[in-house]
């Protein structure tokens, strides 16, 4: 393996309805397709060399920021890769950013997460007021079914932020740009994971707000959480930081240039 | 008059269902064509669901051959689970196709495959969703015409009510006549409404009108006569044989899905129709004469459908692949192409002979050795004989214990119960048959790790085949031998363990068999069962048998006389009037050769015994071996 590339890339639109297995089988064939030079596990059964990093943003729920690693057995320029990857992908699987991977663990940088859910007909001052009162409250306790059965957990505590803004329904396919509710909230990673359905579920038990149509949820960022803005940062900021010049640094080492 | 998408309409429903994904379409390869642009327009539907529909070659064949005709558009529809189906009636949604999501009953023609009879419920309830009423008599003008294809259309008589029309055979060339002939309508402004379009289509005695035609029975409810009702119908309908398969390298670019199918690889079909002769083979009889897709086309097909899917297996398709006759040169030429790769290769091997496992063992080059499958399908001698599977038990243990010294460890063996003259012994010789091969497996290699599992399936008489004037064997019969042949194997303390076994009740096969050889009179069980609730009777957990008895029952439809009686000679057979070729004398004479233990060679490489195929269509056998080879692929 000559090369570690970090990728994000999105789930949008209708592909937004696609699961984890059936990303993972769209990418191995994405990149025999575009010929990438992807490296293989030895062994019986080889398998590419593709991890998936963080927690996938749930069928049905598209993203803007969702994370894998790849192995490559010859040097690629990363903005190359990221070109012939996306074009190799469905549309709606869009490569947005490529690096060569830096020391340490993306895993570990992915530290929250930026969602964004739409609440089409919903009615604005009900969804302030469930805010109000999701926030005000200590703890919310939820219940979602996992594969290990039904579990009951605190939606409330990992979400460090929470707020309704208005804007216009943006529903593919729709044409019509109806007033809509849109909830944004950052939400710490934690097990088990707090997803945007806990919290929705946690405001229709504060409040007994109930959006009338399916939400439409969105993840619009993940990373180290930056504690001036209260968000997601970039977590390939480090890589870029330790790859300057294509040679791996130590991590947070300053390698010259202008900043 | 254009149409609108249903995407949003649909998107609302899909958070509430399993796999959405699988409605969503967007694959890679498919086409979505200006509706306004187009004159003909195809839905085309493999009535199962997605997972199993998605990867069938015919569809994908058509699906790519009428959009690559100007001025014709072709989309693709799949069953629906019951979760969506619940939502959409809810919701007022209509079937959709996958391609541009447009509503089913907006098309000109609604075309479905079917592989088995079993998608005939999921037919009734896409026609329903889409708005078509289900009987052909009821259809308007604005209704498409629904158009069977595929195997079980050889005998489309049961599901007669419900077609406006149905083809036999290869339809490459007859899609594109029948377009042709629904544009030149089109043009002329439709003169005649539905009715002319389909007695226009009649006329050319390649498409089967079912209305065109009356039945008559005896009073003792064996057919009497069928019959044209009006001038101008040919009195027989003749299936369709595409000649020169490399002349038709489809598909080339096969759709590769983003939802998980039940088959990730691309397939390429290296021969069409098989001589073999096996007499329960409704394939084998309905696909004559063999004809091969020579050893290039194989190789430029399989370069360039890999590279526009990135699937990582290849399946070199056909009735039976190792009879190719250039095989060994395919399967060496292709491993080198693909040595290092990680693309591997597979052929559905059942063959039973050394050779096979030499095939076998190229393909693996490069991967594992776990399982290989062959097909003796009958469990003694004489019952080999009678299905003309011509395989001796030495011949059979042999092969297998040279599989299992060539380092392969895992056996699967495929029979049938159930066959016409089997008797309780004739299934207990799969425990015999099945214990000689793990006794001899474990002399050959001096080890215990040699495995095999027998699979067995119900034998259910098919149209067309010297088995159609069979008694179908009935299920209590099957189940009970089944049952005797698991006390024998399990029993067993020497050989229990090494031998796995998997079969099915005999119930679905009886169902099977009424719908297989079953007449117009059927339908209405057809119907019933469907608005009673029956769908996916292809699925064990939706399958109900009691369902269907009862639907029998108050039909006044006697499934025994349609499964288990045995045929006169002279009695005419629903699909008599369907013509694939075979001569009917000499499906007779097989019969009665299969009854007297009589074999029938190969007529690749013995004297022509007249079946009959090849003089009525005006086809013959094509095959090589052209001697070329396949040069290894240069790199990019």
């Amino acid at each position: 393996m000559a090369q570690r590339l970090r990728v994000r890339y999105a789930k949008r639109g209708r592909l937004r309805f696609t699961s984890h297995r059936d990303i993972s089988r769209a990418v191995e064939r994405a990149v025999r397709r575009a010929d990438v030079p992807v490296a293989f596990s030895a062994g019986f059964s080889p398998h590419p060399r593709i991890s998936y990093v963080g927690a996938a943003a749930p069928t049905g729920v598209a993203s803007e920021a969702e994370y894998l690693e790849i192995g490559v057995t010859r040097e690629c320029d990363p903005d190359r890769f990221r070109a012939a990857l996306d074009a190799s992908l469905p549309h709606g699987l869009d490569v947005l950013d490529v690096v060569e991977a830096g020391a340490g663990s993306l895993a570990d940088r992915l530290e929250c997460s930026a969602w964004e859910i739409r609440l089409p007909e919903a009615d604005p001052t009900l969804a302030r007021v469930a805010v109000e009162r999701f926030i005000t409250t200590e703890r919310v306790e939820v219940e979602r079914l996992t594969k290990k059965g039904p579990r009951r957990f605190d939606a409330r505590e990992a979400v460090l932020s929470l707020e309704v803004i208005e804007g216009t329904e943006t529903t593919a396919g729709q044409a019509s740009s109806q007033p809509c509710v849109i909830l944004r909230m950052v939400v710490r990673h934690a097990t088990p994971a707090v997803r945007p359905d806990d919290v929705l579920t946690g405001l229709r038990l504060v409040a007994d707000f109930a959006p009338p149509v399916p939400p439409e949820v969105t993840r619009l960022a993940q990373g180290p959480l930056d504690v001036r803005t209260g968000k997601p940062a970039d977590p390939f900021d480090l890589d870029r930081d330790s790859t300057r010049g294509g040679e791996t640094e130590p991590v947070g080492q300053y390698v010259g240039g202008d900043l | 008059m254009s149409v609108e998408s249903l995407f949003p309409r649909l998107e609302a429903l899909l958070p509430k269902v399993q796999k959405p994904i699988q409605y969503v379409g967007g694959e890679l390869n498919s086409t979505v064509k200006d509706w306004d642009e187009t004159t003909v327009r195809w839905a085309l539907m493999y009535p199962d669901a997605y997972e199993v529909g998605l990867p069938n070659q015919g569809v994908q064949i058509l699906y790519e051959i009428l959009n690559e005709m100007p001025e014709t558009l072709a989309e693709r529809t799949y069953a629906v689970w019951p979760d969506l189906e619940a939502l959409m009636r809810s919701e007022g949604v209509p079937q959709f196709t996958v391609d541009a999501h447009r509503p089913v009953r907006a098309f000109d023609v609604f075309g479905l495959s079917f592989s088995t009879e079993l998608g005939y419920t999921n037919m009734l309830t896409a026609l329903d969703l889409a708005g078509i009423p289900l009987e052909a008599a009821d259809r308007g003008e604005d209704d498409p015409i629904v158009l069977a294809g595929g195997h079980a259309a050889f005998n489309p008589e049961p599901v007669a009510d419900f077609l406006d029309a149905a083809v036999l055979g290869d339809g490459e060339q007859i899609a594109i006549a029948i377009t042709e002939v629904i544009r030149e309508w089109k043009a002329e402004g439709s003169p005649g409404g539905r009715d002319e379009l389909l007695m226009r289509l009649a006329e050319s005695g390649g498409v089967y009108v079912p209305k065109f035609y009356d039945v008559d029975y005896h009073a003792d409810g064996r057919i009497q006569r069928v019959a044209p009702n009006r001038s101008g119908v040919p009195w027989r309908v003749h299936k369709h044989t595409v000649m020169d398969l490399d002349e038709w390298p489809y598909p080339k670019k096969p759709l590769v899905p983003l939802a998980e199918t039940v088959h990730e690889r691309f397939s390429v079909e290296i021969f069409r129709g098989c001589t073999r002769g096996c007499r329960f083979c409704q394939a084998g009889m309905i696909t004559r004469p063999v004809r091969e897709r020579s050893i290039t086309t194989i190789g430029d097909m399989v370069e360039a459908g890999v590279k526009a899917s990135g699937f990582n297996e290849v399946g070199l398709l056909s009735l039976s692949s190792a009879d190719h006759s250039e095989i060994g040169e395919v399967a060496k030429g292709l491993a080198d192409r693909y040595e290092g790769t990680n693309t591997s290769l597979s052929l559905p091997s059942t063959r039973v002979d050394a050779f096979n496992i030499d095939l076998a063992n190229e393909f693996s080059r490069n991967g594992r050795r776990s399982g290989l499958t062959f097909a003796p399908e009958g469990g003694s001698e004489r019952m080999r004989k009678v299905i003309n599977k011509m395989v001796t038990e030495e011949d059979l243990i042999r092969t297998v214990t040279t599989a299992y010294t060539q380092g392969w460890r895992q056996v699967k063996l495929y029979f049938m119960c159930g066959l016409p003259t089997e008797e309780d012994a004739d299934v207990l010789g799969i425990a015999d048959l099945a214990k000689k091969v793990i006794k001899a497996g474990r002399e050959a290699t001096g080890s215990r790790d040699v495995r095999c599992t027998v699979s067995i399936g119900g034998f259910v008489p098919k149209p067309h085949t010297p088995f159609q004037w069979a008694a179908q064997a009935d299920h209590e019969t099957v189940d009970r031998r089944l049952k005797a042949l698991k006390d024998a194997l399990r029993g067993d303390r020497e050989y229990g363990r090494a031998i796995g076994l998997r079969y099915h009740d005999g119930k679905p096969s009886i169902v099977e068999g009424m719908l297989s050889r079953g007449d117009r009179r059927v339908g209405k069980v057809i119907r019933a069962v469907w608005e009673g609730g029956g769908r996916f009777d292809g699925w064990s957990e939706h399958f109900s048998y009691q369902r269907w008895m009862e639907a029998a029952a108050e039909a006044g439809v006697d499934v025994d006389w349609y499964t288990t009686r045995e045929r006169e000679e002279n009695e005419i057979l629903p699909w008599d009037h369907l013509d694939a070729g075979l001569d009917r004398e000499w499906l007779w004479q097989d019969w009665q050769d299969a009854v007297n233990d009589v074999e029938v060679e190969d007529c690749r490489w013995t004297p022509c015994y007249d079946c009959g195929v090849c003089p009525t269509m005006g086809t013959e056998i094509q095959i090589g071996p052209t001697g070329k080879k396949l040069l290894p692929l240069t790199v990019v």
